[in-house]
């Protein structure tokens, strides 16, 4: 049922119902290559409902998600990632007893095997890889810190930084600024531009001055629905949404 | 070379460790004991590869097996078939109904060698079933669990019950098994009599070598990029497996190696103790296995070595004073272990120490030493002292 189109990421029809309650309801949404999609929406609007069917970590119930044109619906998860989907959760989902290094060099997408892990030698290329990224992140002169005693901001960051390490097409963060100091927020955002330049990049975020400050295309989510979706300013002038979700 | 110093030992401090243990098993240990007390080690020590083997699984993968019992009896069982086979020769059973079976079958009234009996006549298959029937049931086992992922307490019952289930199988089936008495009076080992002083003798150095063979493994595993997937696993196993990995893959491999560490000390122990039998496989075993890698340190393969002799030594010690309180003490012990002491002795070695100034050198500078990857950092020599970090953290 998958149709062939140009899109990165193809989902159509999507469904998904707990015990008869639909999270997720006849869900259609496309997003471009190298597109900055930001979805809000009030609680339980099916936002990280979402993201589970997007990574598999929830089988929908009927509808396809099309990656590359190719359906993941019935895909494991280490095989959806391996597609090249990569996906940060709501709190920050990092390895504290290891290093920042040793959690940036344990992403790397080689030795994903057992063998492979077993016989896996740390190459000057994936020191490389481990610094830029560091860089990016701003976290190069904690490469040895154990991550258990970074900040909460810094935690978030290091996620985002295991993700960049496997350079997925398709980025998906959930509220990765929640918890953060205005600081961090700004720093969060800039490092999100950055990083959207070569991949497509889906963002939940409740936070609307930092949606502000990121958005391109926003998709205002309402029980499992799209309630509209456009521009920052066509969505805030709608009243639909005004009225189940900006107005409050 | 730099590879097998960096990967097998662990580096300088793993090296060390590992000398240190290998000269008190191979060289203190022999000088100072007494045959009987040599043995009495030798047997400790076959413990001490079902302890090793939790170090792997329990410590590192956060899996706890309370079965390791299991997989020491299917080892042992597989070493006792065949040296039974051995000493039932027609000649010395020529007053059975049927000479030339095991004893306890002609008891049972069978009255010819049952088929699965048959290839244990052969001492090479009888070595690679000590390897494979092990691997091959902790791959059943394993796969039908992790895949569908079952972990955790539940992984422990079922693994718990399947040590129930196997001791009441081989009590059962006295006739296939020996039942309850085990499988005894073992004599030759391809005409060599294990009985002899100098056969134990041999015996406990082919022991202790082999256990310093399955720990040098052992960190090389631990050393590998597997190693820290463990750890990355135990934390947080979605993020492992939304980076990628099937993690049910890496839990089963886990689950068989350790299956294969702990029935090689159960082989060894057939060989050392002269016989094998149900009260090596059920609940009691296995739990008194967790009990030696928690008192050693479920993190250190070293530790946990001397944590089961220290048990060990004291169980035998005590239960000829006070037979009836050892049970108590024991899980006193293990009480106090997980409450105080959850590193077990490396955790208080490491602690204590680096306060005592010839002690030192030899003090692991992290807790995760076997897991410390060498490149850890390269052009960036700025890097923050930790206790600089943890401010900067909080702030």
């Amino acid at each position: 049922m998958t149709t062939t189109t140009d899109f990165l990421l193809a989902i159509e029809d999507l469904t998904v119902s707990f015990d008869g309650f639909k999270a997720v309801d006849s869900l259609t949404m496309y997003i471009d290559k190298n597109e900055l999609r930001v979805v809000i929406g009030p609680n339980g609007a099916g936002k990280t409902t979402l993201l589970d069917l997007i990574c598999g970590k929830t089988k929908s119930s009927s509808g396809s998600i099309s990656f590359k044109n190719k359906e993941m619906t019935k895909m494991a998860e280490h095989e959806i990632v391996r597609a090249g989907i990569g996906r940060k959760f709501q709190t920050p989902s990092i390895y504290e007893n290891l290093t920042v290094y040793q959690n940036l060099e344990v992403s790397y997408p080689e030795g994903r095997g057992v063998f492979g892990s077993l016989f896996f030698q740390t190459t000057d290329e994936v020191i490389k890889r481990v610094n830029e990224v560091a860089k990016e992140i701003q976290l190069e002169n904690f490469l040895d810190t154990e991550a258990a005693i970074l900040s909460h901001g810094q935690k978030q960051w290091l996620e985002i930084g295991m993700l960049l390490m496997q350079d997925p097409e398709l980025l998906m963060l959930d509220e990765p600024v929640a918890g953060m100091s205005a600081k961090e927020r700004d720093e969060t955002a800039e490092l999100l531009n950055r990083i959207c330049e070569n991949r497509s990049v889906i963002v939940i975020e409740h936070d609307m001055e930092f949606v502000k400050k990121i958005a391109r295309k926003v998709t205002v989510l309402h029980q499992g629905k799209i309630l509209a979706e456009g521009t920052m300013e066509k969505v805030q002038a709608d009243e639909k949404v005004i009225e189940v979700y900006l107005g409050h | 070379m730099n590879f097998v110093y960096e990967r097998f030992l662990g580096g300088k401090n793993g090296a060390l460790a590992i000398a240190i243990l290998a000269i008190l098993i191979l060289v203190i240990f022999p000088l100072f004991l007494d045959a009987f007390r040599l043995n009495l080690v030798g047997k400790y020590l076959t413990f001490a590869f079902a302890a090793v083997s939790l170090v792997l699984l329990w410590g590192y993968g956060g899996i706890l097996s309370l079965g390791q019992g299991v997989f020491f009896g299917l080892g042992g069982y597989a070493m006792a078939m065949f040296l039974k086979l051995e000493a039932s020769d027609p000649e010395s059973t020529k007053i059975q109904t049927t000479p030339g079976i095991p004893d306890f079958m002609d008891w049972n009234q069978l009255y010819e060698l049952p088929w699965f009996w048959i290839p244990f006549e052969s001492f090479t298959f009888t070595l690679l079933a000590i390897i494979l029937v092990p691997s091959i049931f902790a791959f059943i086992i394993g796969y039908s669990m992790f895949k569908r992922r079952v972990g955790g307490v539940y992984f422990a019952i079922i693994t718990q019950v399947i040590a129930v289930i196997l001791t009441v199988l081989i009590v059962g089936q006295q006739g296939y098994t020996g039942g309850i008495n085990g499988i005894t009076d073992l004599k030759t080992l391809n005409g060599w009599d294990i009985r002899t002083d100098s056969a134990k003798l041999a015996l406990y150095f082919i022991n202790a070598l082999l256990l310093l063979g399955v720990i040098m493994l052992s960190k090389f595993i631990l050393t590998s990029k597997f190693g820290q997937l463990l750890l990355a696993m135990k934390d947080k196993e979605d993020r492992v497996r939304f980076s990628g990995y099937d993690v049910s893959n890496f839990k089963i491999f886990v689950f068989c190696v350790s299956a294969v560490i702990a029935a090689i000390g159960g082989a060894m122990f057939t060989l050392q103790v002269g016989f094998m039998s149900p009260s090596f496989v059920g609940i009691v075993p296995s739990i008194e296995m967790v009990i030696f890698a928690a008192v050693g340190g479920r993190m250190s393969l070293i530790g946990v070595v001397y944590g089961t002799l220290l048990v060990n030594f004291g169980k035998t010690g005590f239960s000829e004073t006070f037979p009836e309180l050892w049970l108590f003490l024991m899980g006193g012990l293990f009480i106090a272990v997980v409450m105080f002491f959850p590193n077990g002795l490396a955790g208080i070695w490491n602690k204590y120490a680096p306060k005592v100034p010839f002690l030192r050198p030899l003090v692991n500078s992290s807790t995760n030493a076997e897991t410390k990857s060498a490149p850890a950092k390269i052009e960036s020599e700025s890097t923050i002292e930790p206790e600089s970090t943890t401010e900067g953290a909080k702030s």
